[in-house]
This record gives structure tokens, sequence and C-alpha cells, in this order.
């Protein structure tokens, strides 16, 4: 028990790329043993992350179960892990999808095996990135995470996913080419990679001095659009977000999940985790810019999903939408940083982090149901499907709702969190992503109607396309989803305890 | 404990040569499993050598020292530092997978590994490896050239008689031409040294150690520098006398192609940076600026040229220039962490493009094509190459996690130390490496196989498996334990260092 209590993270973090190799012993064929046991091992880091939770003190300044192990000692860096409860969210939401995604995979019938070994290495990557406190280790685990989805969408995706994966691939690896450089600058000044050093050393440089022959604030500024560059790709934020459509679209249904669920998430943890406490000037001078990009996104991800007949290409809109509220609620941040205002809104951008982690998986699941039963995404060919499938109606119908914003749900905490700290710093800004909020209403009911509701196409009602009910595995990866949904938006104080302390003693 | 493990090294791949030639003709197993046999002991005994480096001491070790021609101050002088024993592992890995795929297969349908004449294939492989041996652990600046001649001279014949039939002959010969010129203007430069050493000393020596310690004038260095140095970096493929490298690599067959890009490049580094930075430090230091141009437009041009290429061969074959362009640009720095990532970069490329030249060579074998657009599908007939080619692609692409990472990161921090513009320059190659490796990895192994192709291909075999393994293996370890490699080429950067900083 004491090796477990001490390294908890480490654990939580290698536990299944270790149990991917150990895949490669499981014998060939058997398609159902690779499945329960990949779903099974990602059960174990998911309990892990909720005995992290129970453990965590969320009063408690600065980091927790901290664990640091030599790497690459001779150019400073180290394996440095630690958590805080923006972390430990981000922790908690990525160890609860792996496993409903693997749930979700079990339809997969192409090379089970590599495929969840790829989700499980997939998952360590995304771990690593919400864990460490090193710049380098956060760069490593940030590329990492990469190949795996590469391949998943490369492998596994629909029609067009060549052009899709390599679009993927080439639009973060080019945005976090500038990413790598800044680190490697950072590192030949500083000699070390480790974020809390790092917090202190390079805000204490004296404005006016020279670093490389340039004036600190040039190089302080190239470096921050190189940071935010990476992140706005990752996030995405308009108008780098054109790779996630096609990625999305063409990615398996676990894909999207993990990619809408997950991956963006990435982007603005590295808003949170590295550009906010690096550049606190930089971040308040660039704001209204970024505030300029967030509401793009939200009010032309909305028109963007509104505009498309492919269910699954809404639905990926939808995310562009939903994280130009994060984008929103960070650039406010950045502006007013310390302000009460300021921190209601951190606080719901991280909250809203979580939730539409939850309601896009579960969004995109949805998606993969039908497609599969379907196997057509074109919102024109389906129509007045309520009655032949209810509870999947009812289901699609909950998710939408909580991607809507219906009080009650999730998302209509957070999204209120977002726009009530903004509203008084950004006020042009927020105004028009209310407008945009409207819309988003707009793309939602299209969506349910145009599936769900209107006459009904008969194809889909008789002989060999009749279209199955949902069935109980489908029901059992949604019905976590669901029930966070609903609790986050009765009782959302149960993680907004931790996500404000946090937020308090980050910024 | 004072077993000579350098000269057994560096002559057991002659031995072995003059043994396979002395086997009949028609004995072609027997040839083979003399050379594996030879390059299985080779490779344990350069892991005893570097295990057995105390890294603590730094410095030269396992030093031997039989006198030659004492007359001219010749001798067998061998010992290693921390640059060159990762070089001498290195050697010992490729000459063993190198043999491995070479076995050759009696299946009909493959002309996999040597069929023609395996005997003397074998025994110039070996000569080869001789010298390649030789250079890395010779202290001796005549033998260190002497080696590297007869690293040099092998390629012309095994180039010319197992090579690719199109091009093979002006191949070879280009390829021969270009370094023997390169090799007379370091010879010229080597022989002055020489000379002035004795005016200096009154000591006839071809010595090493003692040029260091005695130092050669400023004028000189300056002078001298861009002959030596360029002369053995021709061998390196750097940029703009790197066009004799591609055509090379095409043209020969597999194993010496992983012999080529994998150890012999290596060598024209490995002896620029011996002779050139190391014996003329300050010349080093007023040129660096000129060899960090030429490095970066190798890395960037190189990436470049391989993306364009749809010769699956002649891609592999600029990717090393680009990243041989790397190497280069670490020596450049003239700092801690250039030269670290240089040395770590010199075996991660070695172990790397040995991979790919081996993948590339298995699909040529079964597909009788090299051309991307007419390849596909691979993935399905051979996996396990497919897998071990997309570990060497994220390699190539400086990925976290593989050796490929853990090289390049230093070599840009010490381009960052001396001039900022070049390290954002270069590192463009990065995503454009990224762009044709993801891309020929997607049409050779995934795309639909091509009718003419279905039912003629077969696996892998088990050697060719166990030969792609061994080179994974070193890629991932080094990737994810940096510890493994990095204090012991750092103890040959401190003795780097300490010539620069000394006089």
């Amino acid at each position: 028990m004491n090796f477990i209590d001490t390294h908890l993270l480490s654990l939580t973090l290698f536990l299944p790329s270790i149990a991917a190799i150990f895949m490669l012993l499981l014998p060939n064929g058997n398609d159902k043993l690779t499945r329960w046991f990949a779903f099974g091992v990602s059960l174990i880091p998911f309990l892990l992350s909720l005995v992290m939770w129970s453990r965590f003190d969320p009063g408690q300044p600065g980091f927790q179960f901290e664990e640091s192990y030599v790497w690459y000692e001779a150019i400073g860096s180290s394996l440095h892990l630690g958590v805080d409860g923006l972390s430990l969210t981000m922790v908690l939401l990525t160890t609860l999808l792996t496993p409903l995604a693997i749930l979700a995979s079990f339809s997969i019938t192409d090379r089970v095996k590599p495929y969840m070994m790829l989700f499980l290495l997939l998952e360590t990557g995304m771990l690593g990135v919400f864990m460490a406190l090193d710049l380098l280790i956060f760069f490593v685990f940030w590329e990492v995470g990469l190949v795996p989805m590469y391949f998943l969408i490369n492998q596994w995706g629909s029609a067009n996913r060549n052009y899709a994966s390599l679009k993927f691939l080439i639009y973060t690896m080019g945005g976090s080419l500038g990413l790598l450089l800044a680190i490697q600058m950072l590192g030949v000044l500083f000699g070390t990679y480790d974020l809390l050093t790092l917090y202190q050393r390079w805000n204490s440089l004296v404005p006016g001095s020279l670093l490389l022959g340039l004036p600190v604030q040039t190089v302080k500024t190239i470096a921050f659009w190189a940071f935010a560059i990476a992140f706005t790709i990752k996030v995405p934020v308009w108008p780098f977000h054109t790779w996630l459509p096609d990625a999305h679209t063409e990615a398996p249904t676990a894909g999207s999940m993990i990619l809408a669920g997950v991956l963006l998430k990435l982007g603005a943890y590295g808003f949170l985790r590295l550009i906010l406490p690096l550049y606190p000037f930089e971040a308040r001078v660039f704001a209204g810019a970024l505030a300029l990009l967030a509401t793009a996104a939200i009010v032309f991800g909305a028109f963007g999903a509104y505009a498309q007949t492919d269910f699954k290409r809404l639905v990926a809109y939808s995310s562009v939408n939903h994280m130009g509220f994060v984008v929103l609620g960070i650039a406010a941040a950045g502006l007013a940083a310390g302000t009460a205002d300021a921190n209601i809104a951190l606080n719901g951008a991280i909250l809203q982090m979580f939730n539409h982690g939850l309601s896009a998986a579960g969004m995109f699941f949805l998606v993969g149901v039908i497609y599969e039963r379907t196997h057509t995404r074109n919102l024109n060919e389906f129509g007045g499907l309520f009655p032949l499938v209810p509870v999947y109606g009812g289901i699609l119908i909950f998710t939408s709702m909580a991607s809507l914003g219906l009080p009650g749900l999730n998302g209509f905490i957070s999204e209120f969190l977002v726009v009530r700290g903004a509203f008084p710093i950004l006020t042009v800004y927020t105004a028009i992503s209310m407008l945009g909020l409207l819309f988003t209403g707009a793309y939602i009911l299209k969506g349910i109607t145009k599936v769900l509701h209107g006459p009904l196409n008969e194809h889909w009602a008789h002989g060999e396309h009749k279209l199955t009910e949902i069935s109980t595995r489908e029901i059992l990866v949604m019905a976590p989803l669901m029930a966070l949904i609903l609790w986050n938006g009765i009782w959302p104080a149960w993680i907004l305890n931790v996500i404000n302390k946090a937020v308090v003693m980050l910024f | 404990m004072n077993f000579p493990f350098l000269s057994v090294i560096t002559f057991t791949p002659l031995v072995a040569a003059l043994l396979i030639l002395l086997l009949p003709a028609q004995r072609k197993n027997e040839a083979r499993a003399v050379a594996l046999g030879a390059a299985v002991i080779a490779l344990l005994l350069s892991f005893c050598v570097y295990f057995n480096y105390d890294q603590a001491a730094g410095g030269y070790q396992f030093i031997e020292k039989y006198n030659w021609l004492p007359a001219l101050g010749i001798s067998l002088y061998f010992g290693v530092d921390g640059m060159s024993t990762p070089l001498v592992l290195l050697t010992g890995v490729v000459m063993f997978t190198g043999v491995l795929i070479s076995w050759g297969d009696d299946d009909k349908r493959v002309m996999a590994g040597i069929q023609d004449r395996p005997r003397e294939f074998f025994a110039f492989l070996f000569i080869l490896a001789w010298g390649v041996f030789g250079v890395f652990v010779s202290l001796d600046l005549f033998m260190l050239f002497f080696f590297y001649e007869i690293a040099v001279f092998p390629m012309y014949l095994l180039i010319a008689i197992w090579g690719w039939v199109v091009t093979r002959e002006y191949a070879a010969m280009k390829l021969t031409l270009y370094l023997f010129l390169g090799s007379v203007i370091s010879l010229v430069g080597v022989l002055i040294m020489y000379w002035v050493q004795y005016q200096n000393t009154g000591v006839l020596s071809f010595d090493m150690l003692e040029m260091e310690k005695a130092g050669f004038s400023q004028t000189f260095q300056n002078i001298w520098f861009l002959p030596v140095f360029l002369g053995f970096a021709v061998l390196g493929g750097i940029w703009p006398f790197h066009n004799w490298s591609p055509d090379g690599h095409v043209a020969a067959p597999t194993a010496v192609s992983m012999f080529h890009a994998g150890v012999l490049m290596k060598l024209g580094a490995f002896a620029a940076l011996r002779v050139g930075i190391m014996l003329l430090p300050q010349g080093a230091v007023t040129w660096k600026w000129l060899i960090m141009f030429f490095a970066a437009v190798a890395v960037v041009y190189g990436a470049y040229i391989a993306f364009v290429q749809t010769d699956f061969k002649y891609m592999v074959g600029f990717s090393s220039v680009s990243h041989m362009g790397l190497v280069m640009l670490g020596f450049s720095t003239l700092n801690r962490e250039g030269l670290l990532g240089s040395g770590l970069q010199m075996f991660s490329h070695g172990v790397m493009t040995a991979l790919f030249f081996a993948v590339v060579g298995m699909i040529y074998d079964r597909a009788h094509t090299r051309q991307i657009p007419e390849l596909g599908g691979m993935n399905k007939v051979m996996s396990f190459a497919a897998i071990g080619f997309i570990i060497g692609g994220l390699v190539s692409m400086g990925m976290p996690g593989f050796s490929g990472f853990v090289a390049e990161f230093p070599i840009f921090l010490g381009v960052w130390r001396e001039q900022w513009l070049v390290a954002v320059i270069s590192s463009i190659s990065i995503v454009i490496t990224a762009a044709y490796i993801m891309r020929n990895i997607r049409q050779v192994f995934f795309s639909d196989l091509p009718e003419k192709l279905d039912g003629h291909l077969t696996d892998v075999t088990v050697l060719d498996k166990v030969a792609i393994t061994t080179l994974c293996l070193f890629m991932i370890l080094i990737g994810l334990f940096p510890g493994f490699m990095v204090p012991m080429v750092e103890t040959g950067v401190e003795n780097i260092l300490r010539l620069l900083g000394g006089t």
C-alpha cells in the first residue's frame, strides 16, 4: 500500500502504457479477451484518480502527490509530476473518458489489439501533459499523444481519413514547433525546465534588459505568441480550427470522444498552466486579441454547426463553439488577473472544460451509435426516428440539452460562470458571444429535429434497414456521462470547490 | 582485466574476412555462419567496452600501443573516449544486423539477402567493418587515415558488383572519386600537421594526443582547419558535397547501404571532429560560422529534397543528408549541448537509418520496385517491418520518447546559444520530415495493395525480425532513458571542451 501511496501519479500515468505492452503477449485473434483486458486495465487509473480525488486537500497551496525522477540530467530536465485542483480535474476527466471510450469501441472488429494498445498509449500521453511540472516533460507528452491519435484516425477512420489524419498531425506539429523553439529558448536561458522555477525566474527578468540581442519585452512577446499559437491550434480557436471538423468526422467514434473530450482540453490547459503564469503581462496586453478570436470561434462555430448536413460535423463545430467560451474566460482572466470577476470567469472556463468533455464525448458517441446502424451521417436521410428508437431519442435529447446549456444541466452552470465573469471585463465581446449562444440553441435543435422529429423516413422503419434500439453496452457508456451531466447541473459544488481553490491560489 | 578489447574488436572482422575467403565458393551457408559468428563476437565485445568504460574517470581508456613503424613515429595506438565508445557499439550493432538481413532466403520469389557470391560479399563487407572499427579507436593520425581509406575502398567493389544494376557503375565511381578527393585534401592537411609537429617538437610522431597537447599556431589552424574538416566531412555528407551520398546509398545492396549511412557517414563526421576540431580547435572557432551555414542548409534542404522524392531509397538517402546536417550543426556550435547532441545523434541516426535501409531493402526484394506510388499495402504482408519502419520514422521526426528527440533537442539548445536564427530556420526541417515520413508510411504500408503485387509477397524472415527488433530496442531505450548514453557522451564532450577552452 505504501508504494501505491507514494507513486500514485506515476502509477496512474504509466499503467496504461505498461498494460499496452503487456497486451502484446495476449493471444492473437481472441478479440473478446483483448477488449475486456483493455477495459479492465483502463479502470485502474480511474480508480486511482478517485483515490487521488478523495485524498486531495483543496485548501493546501501548491502541488500535491509530487514525484520527481531523474530523466535527462545533462540538460536539466527531470520527470517531475504533481497535480493541483486544475490538473486533478482534468486527470479525472481523462481517466473517466478512457474506459468509456474503450467500452464504446467494443464494436470495433478490425485489428482489435493494436487499436486497444494505441488507446492505452494515448491515455498515458494525455495524462502526462496534465501531470507534468517540467516544461520539457510537458512537451514530450504533448507530442507523444499525437502519434496514437494519428494512427487511430488513419487506420480506423472513415473514407477521407488519410487527408484528415495528416492534416491533424501537420497542423498540430506545425503549431507545436513554435512551442518547441520557445521551450528551447527558456532552457538555454535558465538551464532548467522545472515549471515552478521557471515561473519565478522568467518573470523576474528585468524589463528593458537585452536577451539574445533583443529587448526582453520583444522576446517575451514572441515567446508568448509561440506558446499561444500552439495552444490555440489545439483548442482550437478560430481561425486555426479547420483541422478539427475533418479529424472528428473521419475518426472512429471512440477517437472522436477522446479528441473532443480530452485532447482539446490540452490546449486550454496549456493556457492555464503555462501562459497565464509565465506571461501575465502579455496575457493582459493581448487579452483583447484572444477574446476576439474566442468570440469569433463562438459565433462562427455556431454558424458553422448550423450549416452542416453531416451530423458528426455538426457536433464537431459545436466543439469549436463551446471551447470558445473556455478561451473567452481565459482571456478575461488574463486581462483582469486577480479580481473576483476574473476568478469567476476562470472557474467557469475550467468547469466548462470538464463539462464539455462530458457532453461532447456523449454527443460523439451518440452520433457513432446511429452511424453504426445506418452507415450514414447525413442529417437529411434521417427524420422521425423517435418512435423507432425512443430510448436512444431520450438520451440524445438529454445530452443535446446539456450541450445547449439548459439550466439544470452542466453546460448552463459553466457557461453562465464564464459569461458572468467575463461580462464586466470584456463587455462587448461577451455580449456578442451571448448572441452566438442563441445560435447554439438553433443548431442543436436543428440536429434533434432532423434526426428524431418530422416525417418518418420509411427507409429505416422496415426490412433489413430497420433501425434497432440502443444496446445495453451503449447505454452503459452513456450512463456515467449522463449522471455526471445531471449532477454537475444540480450540485456543481463538489467540483467547483476544488477548482475555485486552485484558481484563487494560482492566479 | 588487460584483455586487448579494442584490437580484438578491430581485427575480428579482418580475421573473419580471411576465414571466409578460405572457404570454398559453393559453401554459402558456411560463409554466412562465419560472418554471423564474427559479427556476434564484435557486438559482444563492443558491449563489454561500452559497459566497462569508466565514465567517472573519462578520458581515453582501453589504451593499447604497439610500434608499427617507429622510424616514422607510426604506431598502432588504440583507445576510446566517450565520443567513440558509442560509435564502436553502433558499428557492432549495424554489423550484426547487416549480416542478419543479408543472410539470404531460398524462396525463389524473393531475392532477399545476398544470393550471388556471398563469400566475397561478406569478405569485402568485413574489410569495410575492419576499417570502420579502426578509425573509431585509432589515436594515431596515420592509422586513423589508413583505416579511413580501408573503409572507403571496399565500398567501390560492394556497390559495383552487388549494387542496383541500373546505376551501380556510375554511383560507385562517383562515390569513390568524391571520397578520395576529400580524403586526399585531408591527407595533405594531416601530413602538414605531422611535419609542423616535427618542426615544433623535434619528434616524428603521428600521436594525436601529443598533437593535442602541443597545439598548433593560430595562423596554421586558420589555414588548415577548413581543408581538413571539409575533406573528412565529405564522407559525413555535408552540403554542398553531399550529392555522392544518395546515389551511393541507392545503388548499394541493402547491408552496404546500412553500413554506409549507418556507420560510414559517422566515420566522416567523427574524423572531422577528431582531426579537424580536436586537433585544430582554434581553427574551428574561426570557421564555425561557415560550418554552421553549410550544416543548416543541409538540414533544411536535405529534408526538402527528401520530401519530393518518389524513390523510397532516395528519400531515405536524402533524409540522411538532413540528419547528418544536424550532427554537423551540433559540431559547429562548439559548446556543451551542441556537441552532446551531435554525439547522440550520430548513434541515433546510425541505428535509425540502418533500420530504414533494411526495411526498404526488404520491400524492394519482394516488390522489385522502389517507386513509392507503385507500392502500397505492405502492412498486410509484412506488418513487423511496418512497425519497425514506423518507429524509425518517429525517431526521424524527432518525436519525444525516441532517441531522435533526445539527440536533436540538445543540438538545438547549442545552436540557440550561438545563433538563435539558425535554430529557428533549421527547425522547419522537423515539420518537413514529419510530412514526408508520414505521407510515405501511409502510401507504402497502409494504402491498398497494388494488384500487380498481390499474392507475390512474402513476410520478412525471422532473421530480419531479429535485426529490426535489435535496432528498435536501441531507439526506444535511449528515448525513454537518456541516461543510457548521455553520461557517456558527456565525458567525451568534456574532453573536447577542454581542448577548445584550454588554448
